[in-house]
């Protein structure tokens, strides 16, 4: 015992027990899994933002060679030092663990590795098969976008290769650019004034909730505070746009075209048009005026949309009275087109008080023009596959004005329409949970006995692919981003990589490159170019030594064709909407439910998945613990026996899904509104299997003058669970 | 005058002293017994003291060799600026900390001279673009904030008061790393009287106490109430 006083007393006086316990408390912050800032140099390095079509400059910040933030590049034409939270979370997707980190390939179900040479030269292999059986139309691409090098690349590949299908997702944008021909003869996008607008009339766009492009749209709602410019917003639901408004109309959903169109009864009744415009720049304005005269009465309009007459003609008439008026369509962030009969009424708006091409109107914008690749020389293959039909039929017998119609696509593979897809290429979008009806869209992908993703992250439509080549992500690569989203300022940027690639991955554009040359002959002939790098400054040309030095091209003193210049139709005057395709019901009969989409700037419902960051910021009244919730007004929820928080299935004719109820007053009766960008079955065990994707429940509507997909809801039950 | 004790001997009530008796052989065991549990005490004192002083402080370190040996004297004559040739601020006003590979390339891009070290260092980093994984003696837990630009630039401190004169050296000494937490011995001091609180120059141990007694002294603010010391959040940020 004396031998242990001892012990314990000699052990206290040195420094044994005391160091032990101070180690001890350092080693405690030295565990593996306690994240440790790098150190080394900082560095910023200016870039362009790809996640979304907004074109933001970014300026991403290094210590050392780790990526560890994306701010908003100050100075930058488009958002000036502002970023969105998805931007800001981009070192998220960087560094996630479900980047693809090699090229793979899947055999009996599992992913094995692959070098890129047996890559490519399988691909190669299956594409001269095809071609020799005469079945090279069967090989499609669907890509982000049809602008910039890279689906150039690709549909300059197709088309040489002969195929007629390269695809990409439409939007409101090409909604817009479809009423621009019809009534302007333009062949380009459609720009919108709004920082010179002072009364802005929008029929549901999510002005701060993502529509257009996001930073620019934040800003330009600031500035709209700060000089007192109005905004009344039009949407069935008390949006964050619609709760910053001056004033919200809540409307039957669907019938935003009859709205504009009763508007237009009140300009044109009243004669608050704007007359030198009408008389003297512009064909068809009589026999449209009388059309709408006779349908569009506000007693009628105000049955139709539930918007008082009364308010109808105060808001025409506060309308035309402003001095920079305009008014804009394309629900949420603008992702489903919408129907030509909404656009065209709200285009029409714009005309009869003349701002077109005016200041704080809406301007046409020319296509980005910078890529000027020689013609292909299709050799007798391809020019006879270049004559077939597309398979989404856009540009056939039904559908002649419409580009793309990707929403089609599953519908023309499942009912077995001509020879099918036999190859598909999917670069940088992903069908598998973006396109609507998605239960189908997979039904489709499933039958595509190869596909090919060139995805960097592993996302639905990678995991069903065959082949996986990734490409390398946005912040490891040179690409040109050409940017229109409603800018009224031409404009490219140009991405650089910031980092070496971290895996073995390679660019999108050289796999193309590789690829022709491994097909040879004309196709060969048909990219000349060493590499992507090269091709991209070759194309680039005079603007490269800038590009690299700014990362941003823009032309500042742009200005639209002035009416007197006369517009690009036949006649050179603007030709009004044709009364018949103005004169049509709303798309859908309402039952007693509806169900409607709604968009998040919390959310990325594209084919960036959401990085945990921003699941973050997702509040409970739209995900609960793993459960979707969905919002209704307390009345709707009383007549189904719903109570706050209840699980009820929710179904409609797509399909059936378990979800909470949360009630809310800003919604209308009969509604229930569910978010997009949630239900991931890919992705990290932060997005996976969280709430439910509204494309599973909802399906494309055709457009019956467009084909574009017009859906801005569907029919549906809700039963308690 | 009765003690307790008489009383006690008494208990019998018959005169007879039965504790007596027993007690006349028992004072010499009771004075064994003492001195073997005094001595058993100084034993067991006396080798925890050793073995806490003297053993311990050898089993918690382990020596390391550095990837390679580095002449600090050797390169201080061929510069210009001192120390901050090499370990320099950026531009943006950090410090640059050990040099990096590319610093070094310039004129070991070929082997310089014949030592081993230098063919190691050419031909296991240079040639092969490695950084050189160097143990850093004066590393500190990341829970400890430290800018050289406000001791150095602002504070006008010299690198000696705080790393020695590690820049006059021919060679690096062992890293001698703590088996728990990875650090160097040098941050806790490598000698007895380091540990004992009474180190001879302010570079011999660099622990929480002896950031303090400069600051205390050089600063004298003494911002935090509970401590009585500069602010904890001037170093834990």
């Amino acid at each position: 015992m004396a031998l242990g006083i001892g012990t314990t007393a000699g052990i206290t006086l040195s420094p044994l027990p005391w160091k032990i316990t101070d180690d001890l408390s350092i080693w405690t912050q030295n565990w593996p899994w306690t994240p440790v800032p790098a150190d080394g140099e900082a560095t910023d390095t200016n870039s362009a933002c790809m996640l979304c079509p907004g074109g933001c400059g970014v300026t991403v910040r290094k210590i050392g060679n780790r990526v560890v933030k994306v701010e908003g590049m100050k100075g930058h034409p488009v958002n000036d030092g502002g970023i969105c939270a998805l931007g800001l979370a981009a070192p998220q997707l960087l560094y996630s663990p479900t980047r693809v980190k090699s090229p793979m390939k899947k055999i009996n179900g599992s992913w094995r590795k692959i070098s890129w040479d047996d890559a490519i030269a399988e691909i190669a292999a299956k594409l001269i098969e095809l071609r020799a059986a005469g079945k090279s139309h069967t090989v499609a691409c669907i890509a982000e976008s049809d602008r910039g090098t890279v689906p150039l690349l690709w549909s300059r590949l197709l088309t040489v290769y002969g195929s007629p299908n390269f695809m990409r997702p439409a939007t409101m944008e090409d909604a817009y650019s479809l009423v621009m021909e019809k009534t302007q003869g333009h062949h380009g996008v459609p720009g919108f004034d709004l920082e010179n607008a002072d009364f802005v009339l929008s029929l549901g766009c999510g002005i701060i909730e993502g529509w257009g492009s996001p930073v620019r749209m934040f800003k330009a709602h600031s500035q709209w505070k700060n000089k007192h410019a109005k905004l009344v917003q039009v949407e069935p639901r008390l949006s964050n746009t619609a709760a910053k408004a001056d004033q919200w109309l809540a409307i039957k959903p669907g019938t935003e075209a009859q709205l504009a169109l009763g508007l237009a009864h009140v300009i044109l009744s009243e004669s608050l048009f704007h007359r030198p415009f009408t008389d003297n720049f512009s064909d068809g304005f009589e026999s449209c005026k009388q059309a709408i005269l006779s349908q569009f009465h506000p007693d009628r309009v105000a049955e139709s949309t539930g918007i008082p007459a009364e308010t109808i003609r105060s808001l025409g008439r506060a309308f035309a009275g402003a001095k920079h008026p305009i008014a804009i369509c394309g629900r949420g962030q603008g992702h489903v087109p919408g129907s030509f009969q909404e656009t065209a009424a709200v285009y029409l708006l714009n005309a009869l008080v003349g701002n077109i091409g005016q200041k704080g109107g809406v301007w046409a914008m020319p296509e980005p023009e910078y890529v000027n690749w020689p013609e292909v020389e299709m050799d007798s293959v391809a020019a006879n596959a270049m004559q077939q039909t597309r398979m989404d039929g856009a540009g056939g017998e039904h559908y002649p004005d419409a580009r793309y119609l990707l929403t089609r696509l599953p519908e023309m593979i499942n009912a077995g329409i001509g020879d099918g897809v036999q190859v598909l290429f999917i670069s940088g979008a992903n069908p598998a949970y973006t396109l609507p009806g998605s239960q189908a869209a997979r039904k489709a992908l499933a039958r595509i006995p190869f596909k090919v993703s060139f995805s960097t992250h592993m996302d639905e439509t990678a995991e069903m692919a065959d082949m996986i080549l990734p490409n390398h992500c946005f912040l490891e690569r040179y690409e040109d981003v050409p940017v229109t989203s409603g800018l009224t300022k031409p404009m490219v940027n140009l991405a650089v990589p910031v980092l070496q690639p971290l895996y073995d991955t390679k660019h999108v554009g050289d796999v193309i490159i590789a690829l022709a040359r491994s097909l040879g002959g004309n196709i060969a002939a048909a990219f000349p170019w060493k590499n992507y790098q090269a091709c991209l400054k070759k194309t680039l040309g005079d603007r490269w030594a800038h590009l690299t030095e700014e990362t941003y091209w823009v032309d500042n003193n742009y200005r639209p064709t002035q009416w007197q210049d006369g517009f690009e139709t036949a006649t050179g005057k603007f030709i009004f909407p044709d009364a018949k395709r103005l004169n049509r019901s709303p798309l859908a009969a309402q039952g007693d439910l509806t169900l409607i989409a709604c968009d998040s700037m919390c959310l990325s419902s594209g084919s960036v998945g959401t990085p945990p960051f921003l699941i973050k910021t997702v509040p409970d009244t739209v995900l609960k613990d793993l459960y979707m919730v969905v919002e209704m007004n307390p009345k709707t929820a009383a007549a189904l026996q719903l109570k706050e928080g209840s699980n009820a299935v929710l179904s409609t004719q797509r399909g059936a899904a378990r979800v909470k109820v949360h009630f809310s007053e800003g919604i209308m009766p009969g509604l229930v509104a569910m978010q997009r960008g949630l239900g991931h079955s890919a992705y990290d065990k932060y997005l996976a299997g969280k709430g439910v994707n509204i494309n599973e429940l909802m399906g494309p509507v055709d457009d019956p003058d467009s084909g574009y997909d017009a859906a801005w809801g569907i029919s549906a039950s809700l039963t308690k669970a | 005058m009765s003690t307790v004790d008489d009383n006690a001997h008494d208990v019998h009530g018959d005169g007879t002293d039965h504790e007596t008796e027993s007690h006349d052989s028992d004072p010499t065991s009771k004075d064994d017994g003492a001195g073997v549990a005094v001595l058993f005490f100084i034993i067991g004192l006396a080798a925890s003291l050793v073995i806490g002083w003297l053993v311990f402080p050898k089993l918690l370190y382990s020596k390391k060799q550095q990837p390679f040996d580095f002449n600090h004297s050797l390169h201080m004559e061929l510069v210009d600026d001192g120390c901050e040739s090499c370990h320099f601020f950026r531009q943006d006003g950090t410090y640059a900390g050990l040099p990096q590979l590319a610093q070094c390339t310039g004129c070991h891009e070929e082997v310089q001279g014949d030592t081993k070290d230098e063919a190691i260092f050419v031909e296991e980093y240079v040639s092969k673009n490695r950084e050189v994984p160097w143990l850093v003696y004066s590393r500190q837990p990341d829970c400890v904030f430290f800018s050289h630009a406000a001791h150095v630039k602002m504070g006008q401190m010299d690198c000696v008061t705080c790393h020695g004169h590690i820049g006059e050296s021919t060679g690096l000494p062992d890293y001698e790393e703590n088996r728990i937490t990875g650090y160097s011995r040098d941050i806790w001091g490598r000698n007895l009287e380091n540990m004992l609180f009474l180190k001879k120059n302010t570079w011999d141990r660099m622990k929480m106490d002896d950031c303090a007694e400069c600051h205390m002294k050089e600063t004298g603010r003494m911002t935090s109430v509970q401590t009585q010391k500069d602010g904890c959040f001037v170093c834990h940020k």
